[in-house]
């Protein structure tokens, strides 16, 4: 599904990726964890496509295809959703305006009409009843005075709605209570499927005993510096980072 | 000769066609003097200081149609808010065209400047109010020498009109170029509601500039609507004077949407004779190319317990200029006033200019006055965020745009107005964006 090859990428002088090495296949979960400044955030906004960085080295394929000179747009209409860890407000357009275009955007890439109002309504009231969401957040300004919780649900509406092949989570537990986690991850489970793939960006072992990943990976200083199953998550919960910085620096 | 030449001189023919007896031929003959004496604004007075009119002043206007020409609806009525039951005035030319028309007398007034002028039973109203609250600068003043035709309407007391109005003046290019100047009179007594769309709209590429004055008042406990939609041509202007009085208890909105013609220069003015009154002007302008759009208000609190509200909201593309001056004024009586005023603004292009000038001048100790300007680009994590959505950047920059607009759409009450100014905005950028919002 997903393969990185020695990514590096830089924000103006600043070189943040440093060779990236990851292969995401269709249905696993893979969880990316890491100090703060890492580069996480960095790792997934390039992947969607965020034209401030530059990538200077190495390649992101998504199912063999390079995406790496793709605008952000078309890499989600060949199936790459970002959930972000600060979602942008947009007054006077609805969750529901707002997601009708994104959908309708995609069919268009796609060559295909619209999606016939009917089915649009169905998928709506049936992805919202997954996530427990009430119809009247529909109307509502999308994220305008939403809660931290209210956004993090909101951006996995969108991904229910979209059914992208590879979704990256970025910080979806930041903001979160306990009820809004486990409502956001049986959302996320809910999706999953052999077919698409899931990559968690997380400071916190938490997330992760509700999506449970197949790999954990640890992201030090731009590069994967350790990879392991679910047990890794456990260990840095209990131990911290610090030991992994003193494996590398070793 | 000059265009002030020619107008000067133009006004004798004028005379000779109009009731020189009439109450408003000294007004007229007062104005002729005002505008000899004073000229075209140039860019030396304070409040032109970005707006220069040098480049539509250089025409041969016609100053008086010489023909009538008939449109039929079909082929204009794309500049109608066609989809509701209306009053309409509409002018071609300059001319009244009973047959886009459709006026009343049934309760209220809805008619003719010029029958206005002319006719006995109006008389009153004309003196009462005609020319009592435009100020006497020099192109109201020209405006008033030559006023002879636009929109008369009287709401009486306790009326709430059942259905907006709209004013549209039509311009065909039957003159190579042309110079039209309405005048508007609309008053709106005790009580009485009225909503009123205005538009000029040249249907030719023949130079056109109009020089528009409307007065309104509003009279006590008045509830007054107005709307102007502001798309021409790129080889039409617009210098749109509206001058608002306010009666106690009286709230007085206007939205003015401006997306296109090639100078478009809005002076608005807002008295408040009373107390407890609301004045509320808001405004979105989209422009590029070499466009530019001036904004000049006034809102003037002269007694105390008044409101005030301006948005205005500016995106600029390519090489094109905005200004925003906007004053407000407050007496030493106007205490607990409370004004405000937003003007915000993002520049698409590096080419792109806004002059933006608040200028707040208070007498009066115990008020709220606040007033914030702001020039931006488009948010670039909000982009990443649309298109990282699967929506194109065209799209995903017009869906940002309307976010950005969305203050002053929330406050438009009809709501087929609201559809179509973002259907403009949508044809504008160039996209077909599938919602409604």
């Amino acid at each position: 599904m997903l393969k990185i090859n020695n990514l590096h990428a830089s924000i103006g002088d600043k070189a943040i990726l440093k060779g990236i090495n990851l292969e995401v296949k269709p249905g696993e979960v893979h969880a990316i964890m890491g100090p703060n400044g890492s580069g996480k955030s960095t790792l997934a906004s390039v992947i969607a496509g965020k034209e401030e960085y530059e990538v200077t080295e190495g390649s992101i394929l998504l199912e063999n295809e390079d995406i790496e000179e793709l605008a952000a747009e078309e890499r989600a209409h060949k199936g790459v959703f970002l959930s972000f860890q600060y979602p942008v407000e947009i007054p006077g357009v609805s969750v529901t305006n707002f997601i009708k275009t994104a959908i309708n955007a995609t069919r268009k890439a796609k060559g295909l009409d619209d999606m016939p109002a009917k089915d649009m309504l169905k998928m709506i009231r049936d992805k919202s009843e997954l996530l427990e969401i009430d119809r009247k957040f529909l109307s509502r300004s999308l994220n305008e005075g939403f809660s931290g919780g209210e956004k993090k649900r909101n951006e996995i509406f969108q991904m229910a709605m979209l059914e992208p092949k590879l979704a990256i989570l970025d910080e979806t537990d930041s903001g979160l209570d306990i009820d809004a986690l486990r409502i956001v991850s049986n959302g996320v489970n809910k999706l999953k499927s052999k077919d698409n793939a899931v990559i968690v960006i997380t400071h916190y072992q938490r997330l992760l005993d509700y999506i449970v990943p197949d790999f954990v990976h640890v992201l030090l200083n731009g590069k994967i510096v350790k990879s392991g199953g679910k047990e890794l998550a456990h260990e840095l919960e209990a131990k911290g980072y610090d030991w992994i910085k003193e494996e590398v620096n070793a | 000769m000059s265009l002030k030449e020619k107008l000067v001189s133009s006004f004798m023919a004028f005379e000779d066609t109009v009731d020189v007896n009439s109450s408003i031929h000294d007004i007229r003959t007062e104005a002729i003097k005002t505008f000899e004496a004073e000229g075209f604004p140039s860019k030396r007075q304070e409040n032109w200081k970005y707006t220069s009119l040098n480049s539509i002043l250089k025409q041969d206007y016609s100053v008086f149609p010489k023909s009538e020409n008939a449109l039929e609806f079909k082929d204009v009525k794309k500049y109608f808010i066609h989809e509701i039951d209306s009053y309409k005035i509409i002018f071609i030319d300059g001319k009244y065209s009973s047959h886009l028309s459709q006026t009343t007398h049934d309760g209220l007034d809805v008619c003719l400047m010029s029958a206005a002028l002319s006719k006995p039973k109006y008389k009153v109203i004309i003196d009462n109010y005609f020319n009592k609250i435009a100020t006497k600068d020099s192109l109201s003043s020209l405006n008033t020498a030559f006023s002879m035709e636009g929109a008369y309407i009287n709401i009486p007391k306790n009326k709430l009109v059942d259905k907006p109005i709209q004013i549209i003046h039509f311009s065909t290019g039957n003159e190579a170029a042309m110079l039209l100047q309405p005048r508007n009179l609309i008053v709106v007594n005790e009580n009485a509601h009225v909503q009123i769309i205005e538009r000029h709209q040249s249907l030719t590429e023949n130079p056109v500039l109009t020089n528009s004055v409307t007065e309104i008042f509003a009279n006590k406990r008045a509830i007054v609507d107005y709307y102007k939609i502001q798309n021409d041509k790129p080889s039409a202007s617009l210098i749109d004077s509206t001058f608002i009085n306010q009666k106690q208890e009286s709230l007085a909105k206007v939205h003015t949407f401006s997306f296109g013609g090639k100078l478009v220069r809005n002076n608005l003015e807002f008295y408040q004779n009373g107390e407890r009154i609301d004045s509320t002007m808001k405004g979105i302008t989209i422009i590029g190319d070499k466009q530019h759009v001036d904004h000049n208000t006034l809102v003037h609190h002269i007694e105390p317990n008044c409101e005030s509200h301006q948005d205005y909201k500016g995106i600029f593309d390519d090489s094109s200029t905005g200004v925003f001056n906007g004053k407000v004024l407050v007496d030493k009586l106007a205490q607990k006033t409370n004004a405000f005023q937003a003007n915000n603004n993002i520049l698409i292009s590096d080419k792109a200019t806004i002059n933006t000038k608040p200028q707040l001048e208070i007498f009066a100790d115990d008020v709220k006055c606040s007033h914030g300007c702001t020039i931006g680009q488009l948010d670039d994590s909000a982009m990443f965020y649309l298109r990282s959505r699967g929506i194109p950047e065209k799209e995903a920059k017009a869906l940002l745009m309307f976010a950005f607009s969305n203050t002053v759409l929330d406050s438009v009450k009809i709501p087929e107005i609201k559809n179509r100014i973002t259907q403009i905005i949508a044809n504008k950028l160039g996209v077909n964006i599938g919602f409604d919002l």
